[in-house]
């Protein structure tokens, strides 16, 4: 099924929209080796962090990049799982699979509820909609008695996964993460590869015309924005175990600009994209983090470099080089 | 002229629209009978767009009702009068840029033959069953050395094409044309109204054009709309003799 190549006139300066996507198996299994490596070579802490945000980012891009809904309250979703998470952990001694599942939970909860009432507003309505909800969600988190207030949930015990592997280990814990955060990009991947993803998609570059040929788009609308808030939640719960800690950072509108600057950077609309914003912006946030204050503004001013030089982002430029969706 | 109620597809009674103080459309009667080309003519602004709106739900209109089949659909969404075969077209041509030419109609076979599709877990080769068919549907319209492009990089009369194309996809009984020749090379349009010509057999079409040549040449039945009111319906030759729309028309109307 490959296309005729040569005699398109008009279009041959355009990138062929269909591929057979087998180059994305190819780049998948390299990024799965170089992850099993890794560990050995860089601090595993710091990979942990980049695999949470990594999925983070790449739940928001389901709802950014695949159908179009920019939403700016996405921590809600991260902040709320990773409290629940938290919060289960030390104080029900749950498992840890236990206490993520329930965070993970919480935030589907929380994003249907979110969900429902703000899918109906277009553009930056829908933005502002979100951001409104989430700035109730971050007031609940600072005044609420079970979520620690300032301190937040600290000394979260990361406890034996399924009552049996102790978790302690950074490497150990590691490979967990890593297991959870692969297969969670594997299902992103086949959503978006789907007939349901299809549909995303349409709704995305033209939404009018999607209901015109009988798509009911806001069922549609909600469901993708219920996936994005439960694996947003599966992020934000693994990272309170990863960091033993939940706490107000996770809950607040700048985490949510922090994920969609993760996003653009990588290059929204790309299934490696997020994966490559993500590891972008935490190293640099490690890197200055000596800076101070400092941080912010020099991740700004790279970010406006990044987005004046190339709107696409990284991996948009990229896969516009090779002439295939990355 | 008498007309047998069983012969009108669709039918509006007294259709009203106001936007804030403002009255779009008012007191619209329309019948449309099954089979025929019918044509929505009217100045800028006359409120044709808007009807076609109210007609398809992409509004809800303030007052009037609006039978399709016999049915009353004045209360239901859009997606679902798309789904009994009352289809429209937009009057800026309407793609999604971003999917290839082939997805585009796919998407129109997916949804008359899947129905709605939930099946995230589904690889999307399980939509390639329909390829064949959406290469049969871009083939009629011409567009075959054109199935892999993104819609979006095709040159404006392409995309008008591809329109019609993922439209007939859906297999409407009755399709809703918002100037299927607006912004058209002059030789375009000899092939799209040709095109329209075909896809008429065995279904119905209620067409807004403002290329009174093409409106001759298709409609069975025109009527003439300005400031929101209906201000006379007929034939061509009917309707063109008629001072009131000539009038409206500044003498554009003798065409
Ligand atoms: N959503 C809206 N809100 C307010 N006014 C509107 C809206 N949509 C249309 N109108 C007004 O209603 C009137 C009819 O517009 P409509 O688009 O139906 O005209 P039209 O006959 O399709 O014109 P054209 O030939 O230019 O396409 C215009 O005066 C327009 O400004
Ligand atoms: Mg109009």
């Amino acid at each position: 099924m490959s296309a005729p190549a040569d005699d398109r006139t008009e279009a041959s300066t355009t990138p062929v929209a269909t591929s057979d996507g087998r180059h994305h198996a190819v780049v998948f299994v390299a990024l799965l080796a170089l992850l099993c490596i890794a560990p050995f070579v860089l601090y595993p802490v710091f990979l942990m962090s980049v695999l949470c945000f990594a999925l983070f980012a790449s739940a928001l891009n389901l709802l950014l990049g695949y159908n179009g809904l920019l939403s700016f309250g996405h921590a809600a979703f991260f902040g709320t799982a990773s409290y629940v998470a938290a919060y289960a952990a030390k104080d029900w001694n749950l498992t840890p699979e236990l206490a993520i599942l329930l965070g993970t939970t919480a935030a589907a909860v929380l994003g249907t509820a979110i969900g429902a009432l703000s899918i109906r507003r277009q553009g930056i309505y829908f933005a502002m909609v979100t951001l409104a909800f989430a700035q109730m969600v971050y007031f609940v988190a600072l005044q609420a008695p079970f979520t620690g207030g300032e301190n937040g949930i600290q000394a979260v015990p990361r406890g034996r996964l399924f009552g049996l592997v102790g978790l302690d280990n950074d490497l150990t814990l590691y490979f967990v993460v890593l297991a959870i955060v692969g297969c969670s990009l594997l299902l992103i991947y086949r959503i978006i590869h789907s007939p349901f993803g299809q549909v995303l998609k349409a709704i995305r570059d033209n939404e009018a015309r999607a209901v015109s040929m009988g798509y009911k788009t806001n069922r549609y609308k909600l469901a993708v924005f219920v996936m994005s808030a439960t694996l947003a939640g599966l992020a934000g719960a693994t990272k309170a175990l990863v960091f033993q800690l939940a706490s107000l950072t996770d809950a607040h509108w700048s985490m949510s600009g922090e994920v969609v600057l993760m996003t653009l950077l990588g290059g929204m609309g790309t299934v490696f994209g997020p994966l490559v914003g993500a590891a972008t912006v935490v190293t640099m946030q490690n890197y200055f983090a000596g800076f101070g204050a400092w941080v912010t503004v020099i991740q700004g001013a790279i970010f406006v470099v990044a987005v004046l030089l190339f709107r696409e982002g990284i991996v948009g430029v990229l896969s516009r080089w090779i002439r295939k969706p990355l | 002229m008498t007309v047998v109620r069983g012969d009108i597809i669709l039918s509006a009674d007294k259709l009203g629209k106001r936007f804030g103080g403002f009255a779009a459309v008012t007191d619209v009667d329309l019948e449309v009978r099954r089979g025929s080309i019918h044509a929505l003519i009217g100045p800028n602004g006359a409120g044709k767009t808007t009807c076609f709106n109210l007609l398809t739900k992409f509004l809800q209109p303030t007052s009037g009702t609006i039978l399709f089949n016999g049915r009353d659909i004045t209360r239901l969404p859009p997606a679902e009068i798309a789904q009994l075969g009352l289809v429209r077209s937009f009057q800026i041509s309407a793609v999604f840029p971003r999917l290839s030419a082939l997805e585009n109609v796919r998407l129109a076979l997916q949804r008359r033959t899947r129905g709605d599709s939930f099946d995230f877990w589904r690889s999307e080769r399980s939509l390639h069953a329909l390829d064949d068919k959406a290469r049969e549907r871009i083939a009629e319209v011409g567009l075959s050395d054109y199935a892999e492009v993104a819609a979006g990089a095709l040159p404006y009369g392409r995309k008008r094409a591809l329109e019609i194309a993922t439209t007939l996809a859906l297999e409407p009984q009755m399709l809703l044309l918002d100037e299927p020749m607006a912004g058209m090379a002059h030789e375009d349009i000899g092939r799209i109204a040709a095109l329209i010509k075909s896809v008429s057999v065995g279904r119905t079409i209620l067409m807004v054009e403002h290329n009174l040549s093409v409106v001759a040449d298709l409609s069975d039945r025109i009527t003439v709309l300005a400031r929101g009111r209906v201000l006379a319906e007929g034939s061509y030759d009917e309707v063109s003799k008629d001072p009131r729309v000539i009038e409206a028309y500044i003498g554009v109307g003798h065409g």
